[in-house]
């Protein structure tokens, strides 16, 4: 019991970790320039399809991963000009609207260009094994992204607590107005962020490809997942969303693997059975809707 | 925004309408083009369903993220309704009303504390509850969702036939608009747009705020319900899809394409949107990409949707 529940936990912390990398491009997008974008999640989704057809290519994963990371950031940095600046001044609903189109051009332009069957991408061979941690095996691959994950939340905390550009884009979060009157020019800024954004879309899907298939409709289940987090943690926070991320992706692997089983201990099976995989898969939202019940700002709020 | 007024020419326009609706069956039989009925059909039901949320979104100015949740609902409960012998739509359809707005108003309850992004993501979460709850039924089909084993009658009537479906969906539209119409027009209507345009001053005129955004709220949940209740009648079909998220965008859609507020919003649109799927199907499979680009073209060139080319607003 101990072995499978701290199996499940590392797999919690390895795609929390993940999610945080989707979620902290998403919530300073959000936080900075008041913006909703649907399509984050298709940023995921095709950086993953560059990944993998980068690592085809160059027949090396760590190779596609660079590439596919650099074509990603490219795509948002065309995406951020050409569209998003526009958007900015409008409503919440024109924003709605339009990266939901960005939504449809982006899966159907995949289907166009991959087809329709799930890419394959395989993990470095010298990954491709478990290790053995104490007295259990867990996958090495996993242990990676893992540290990957790790390693980008610190540099990301230190970029944004410690610098002088994260200083800006923690100003510009709680107040744009003020950042502008002092003279910070929050536009480049801003076109900076959401490539940076872009690029860590890609690492999260890149990464997570090996586990999960590459394929069309990707990017939308966990874009609702990482809503889900940068909510819980208060949009413009990114100590929320690493916050947010761990809760989610905790709450929900564990949540998947346990549930069941306890209802099954104080439930007569046949109710459990049915009952079980329903309340895990809509634990996380019960949860979300909990914490705004009670803190409508989220548990970081980045806006006094 | 400013207060909905219609324009003096939309009385006579609606009826000159309802008149073409009500003759559509017979003359498309007449040319030999019966499919064109049932695609007529889910025109109606589609402009019902964005309808309910253009009452939510336009009028009341609760930008939800979670209207499938609704439409699916209502499905859901004409299904389960024919599965339990009740083939009756008069007995049917007000359950699937009444469950959907009950629900609508558990969602809009909690969900009306919250404003602006966090109504969107919290409408959102319930609505992907909803969908959960739905694919991990399993006396309700699961994944594969609940099918009828036939069409409901309506006050004795069989549906069976598309023409007697046609018909239902346009009564359910019409009093639909009717009662819409009068909404927006009457004390109840003109609250929830002065909520919408200043929150702050209505409750410090005493208008009970919450209350007034609930009941739209509730209400339009309640005729997403209808529309959902009729659209498994056509497809015989409630599946888990119908509450996915992207069905509520493809709503909201819908609202914006045909004018955020106007009366025939939702109407324009779904007739747009629907219209255009149609068409562009003919032509290539990947006809999501030149709709997305199309939508991104009324996003920065047309913004507040066609509908407003025909209604007048005053300020």
């Amino acid at each position: 019991m101990t072995q499978l529940l701290l199996e499940q936990a590392l797999n919690g912390l390895q795609f929390g970790l993940m999610l945080f990398l989707l979620a902290a491009g998403l919530t300073l997008v959000f936080g900075i320039m008041d913006c909703i974008n649907l399509a984050h999640g298709s940023l995921y989704m095709v950086g993953a399809y560059f990944v993998a057809a980068a690592a085809q290519a160059a027949d090396s994963f760590w190779i596609g991963l660079g590439a596919g990371v650099a074509a990603a950031a490219v795509l948002g940095l065309l995406l951020e000009v050409a569209l998003f600046r526009r958007l900015y001044q409008r409503d919440h609903l024109s924003q709605v609207l339009a990266t939901f189109a960005l939504i449809l051009i982006a899966n159907e332009a995949v289907r166009l260009i991959w087809g329709p069957a799930p890419l394959m991408l395989n993990p470095p061979e010298s990954l491709a094994g478990p290790v053995e941690i104490g007295n259990f095996f867990y996958p090495a691959y996993r242990l990676v992204i893992i540290a990957f994950g790790v390693a980008v939340a610190a540099l990301l905390y230190l970029l944004v607590a410690k610098s002088r550009v994260g200083m800006w884009v923690r100003a510009g979060a709680a107040n744009r107005e003020m950042t502008e009157a002092l003279g910070i020019n929050v536009r480049a800024l801003f076109t900076a962020v959401f490539v940076f954004g872009a690029a860590l879309c890609a690492l999260a899907g890149g990464l997570l490809g090996p586990l999960l298939a590459v394929q069309v409709g990707m990017g939308e289940s966990v874009l609702i997942l990482a809503f889900v987090v940068i909510i819980i943690g208060g949009i413009g926070s990114i100590r929320g969303a690493l916050v947010g991320s761990l809760i989610v992706g905790t709450v929900d692997t564990l949540g998947r693997a346990l549930l069941p089983t306890l209802l099954r201990a104080i439930l007569p099976a046949d109710a459990a059975s049915t009952l079980g995989p329903a309340l895990a898969s809509i634990l996380i939202y019960l949860l979300m809707a909990g914490i705004l019940f009670f803190k409508p700002q989220g548990l970081f709020p980045s806006r006094a | 925004m400013a207060f909905y007024r219609p324009a003096a020419w939309q009385k006579p326009l609606s009826l000159a309408l309802l008149c073409a609706l009500l003759a559509l069956p017979t003359g498309l039989e007449a040319l030999g083009q019966e499919f064109y009925i049932g695609f007529a059909t889910r025109v109606l039901i589609f402009a019902l369903a964005a309808t309910s949320l253009n009452l939510v979104l336009g009028f009341g100015g609760m930008v939800s993220l979670g209207h499938a949740a609704f439409f699916g609902t209502g499905a859901y409960v004409a299904a389960i309704c024919e599965q339990a012998g009740i083939a009756e739509a008069l007995l049917a359809f007000p359950l699937a009303m009444a469950a959907a707005g009950l629900l609508a108003l558990a969602v809009g309850a909690i969900s009306l504390r919250t404003r602006g992004v966090y109504f969107i993501m919290i409408t959102l979460a319930f609505a992907q509850m909803a969908y959960y709850l739905f694919v991990s039924a399993r006396a309700w089909g699961g994944d594969d969702g609940l099918s009828l084993s036939r069409r409901m009658t309506l006050a004795g009537f069989s549906l069976a036939s598309d023409t007697a479906l046609f018909f239902a969906a346009l009564a359910a539209l019409t009093a639909t608009m009717l009662l819409f119409g009068r909404l927006a027009d009457a004390r109840f209507g003109r609250a929830l747009q002065a909520i919408r345009e200043n929150e702050t001053r209505m409750e410090a005129l005493g208008y009970p705020v919450f209350r007034y955004r609930l009941v739209a709220f509730a209400l339009g949940g309640a005729l997403a319900g209808l529309a959902g209740a009729l659209l498994a009648n056509q497809t015989g079909l409630a599946s888990p899809g119908l509450l996915q998220w992207t069905q509520s965008g493809t709503l909201l859609v819908m609202v914006i394409i045909g004018g955020v507020g106007y009366l025939y919003g939702g109407v324009v649109g779904a007739v747009v949107l629907l219209m255009l799927e149609e068409t562009l199907v003919g032509f290539t499979e990947h006809w999501h990409i030149v709709l997305g680009l199309l939508l991104l073209g009324v996003v920065l060139f047309a913004p507040r949707g066609v509908a407003a080319l025909f209604g007048k607003r005053h300020g």
